[in-house]
């Protein structure tokens, strides 16, 4: 995708999902929040990332050497939107909306986007591992639990979506033992593409 | 020292986050909003307004008619099948186990229903009697104005979502309101036996 592409789709993704029909829908029910809405913020944070010109990436990249810093950013980042209370909020209150509008894209998306190409093997591994883990040990619990985790979800809505995360967790696993195994398509013919799990650039 | 700047980020980064998940969940003790209100109450108690209310006799009262009492407060609706009817089956036995200070006059049972459309007092008043309650150690009923009912379930923290077959789905608690109209506890709803003992604790502190 050219840079000014990415540019437009990362400032028009946010504001087609603001507007009050898509944004009430995609809020209504807690599967379409976590899995739909907040990553579409994520990705338009990471085009975001896309869109900077290499210079600006380059000014950071001292103060992130091997994505380091951008990996616990996003690992923080994400914590506090994984929170039960926090969805809740985002429902209820326009303020924690605004919030979870400008920190998604901005602390998960973008430094996701700048850190993951600059990222070892090894930190390139924390990071699925904990994704792994999270979307397996948030869809047990979310399937499990016999209360309702979100005042403003019921209780089925709660299961569906941990079913999805479980789903999401296979996915993802599937995708990761693809990757070690045979490697990216892409990567194996020497193309230009996005880097896989092996391609990491020494920091 | 080619990773001095990264090690300072990432510490100032790591340092940011935890501070933000120690803000977000009250020093890591809430992580959900049920809890988060449980602790924010106990902290810092609300103010409850002076809404007005209408009672299964058909009488309106302002809840500031209750100041210099203590009101235990639930929030119901008369057709739900399930969480109200054990919720108001706790109520009745924290009935019993409050008779002594209801019998002082110190103390008040008070059930909201947040359906005041279809709640009216007929029904206010068949509901009450379902669970043996006897005015006016405890009474139901329902906010006269819509805007009230927003402002009740705002300060109350009770969040009401219609479900699939006409009903609603909502969070219970029985909510402890001080004789200054303050509201300074949140208890859980499936132990009246416990919450009588932290009522009366409180009665006599």
């Amino acid at each position: 995708m050219k840079r000014a592409h990415a540019g437009l789709a990362a400032g028009l993704l946010p504001v087609l999902l603001a507007a009050p029909p898509l944004q009430r829908m995609l809020e209504a029910s807690m599967t379409a929040q976590m899995l739909v809405q907040i990553p579409l913020l994520a990705i338009a944070g990471m085009l975001l990332g896309k869109s900077l010109p290499e210079s600006a990436a380059n000014r950071i990249q001292p103060w992130n050497r091997g994505g380091a810093t951008g990996l616990i950013v996003v690992t923080f980042a994400s914590a506090c939107w994984m929170l039960p209370l926090s969805l809740d909020a985002a429902v209820v209150s326009p303020a924690a909306d605004l919030a979870k509008f400008l920190t998604i894209p901005l602390l998960i998306g973008l430094p996701l986007a700048s850190s993951w190409p600059r990222m070892s093997f090894v930190l390139r591994g924390v990071l699925l591992f904990e994704a792994l883990a999270t979307l397996f040990r948030m869809g047990w619990l979310y399937l499990i639990s016999p209360v309702r985790l979100c005042n403003s979800y019921g209780l089925s809505d709660q299961q569906r979506l941990g079913e999805w995360l479980l789903m999401a967790g296979t996915a993802l696993l599937l995708c990761i033992a693809w990757q070690l195994l045979w490697g990216s398509p892409k990567a194996a013919a020497g193309a230009a593409g996005p880097p896989g799990l092996r391609a990491g650039r020494p920091a | 020292m080619r990773f001095l700047r990264t090690s300072l980020a990432s510490v100032v980064a790591a340092a940011a986050g935890i501070a933000a998940l120690a803000v977000a969940t009250y020093g890591f003790t809430a992580f959900t909003t049920e809890t988060a209100r449980r602790v924010a109450v106990s902290r810092h108690p609300v103010p409850v307004p002076a809404v007005v209310l209408e009672n299964q006799a058909g009488a309106r009262f302002s809840l500031s008619a209750l100041r210099g009492k203590w009101v235990i407060v639930d929030f119901v609706y008369t057709r739900c099948q399930d969480q109200c009817a054990v919720l108001d089956a706790n109520f009745a036995r924290l009935e019993t186990m409050l008779a002594r200070p209801i019998a002082a006059n110190r103390l008040r049972l008070l059930s909201i229903s947040f359906d005041p459309g279809r709640d009216t007092p007929t029904a206010l008043a068949a509901y009450l009697a379902r669970f043996g309650g006897r005015s006016p150690g405890w009474q139901i009923a329902r906010p006269v104005d819509a805007a009230d009912l927003v402002r009740l379930e705002r300060v109350f923290g009770i969040t009401v979502i219609a479900d699939d077959d006409g009903g609603y789905t909502h969070n219970s608690a029985i909510l402890v309101v001080d004789p200054r109209a303050r509201l300074i506890e949140i208890l859980g709803w499936r132990d009246p036996e416990r919450a009588a003992r932290e009522i009366l604790g409180k009665l006599e502190g």
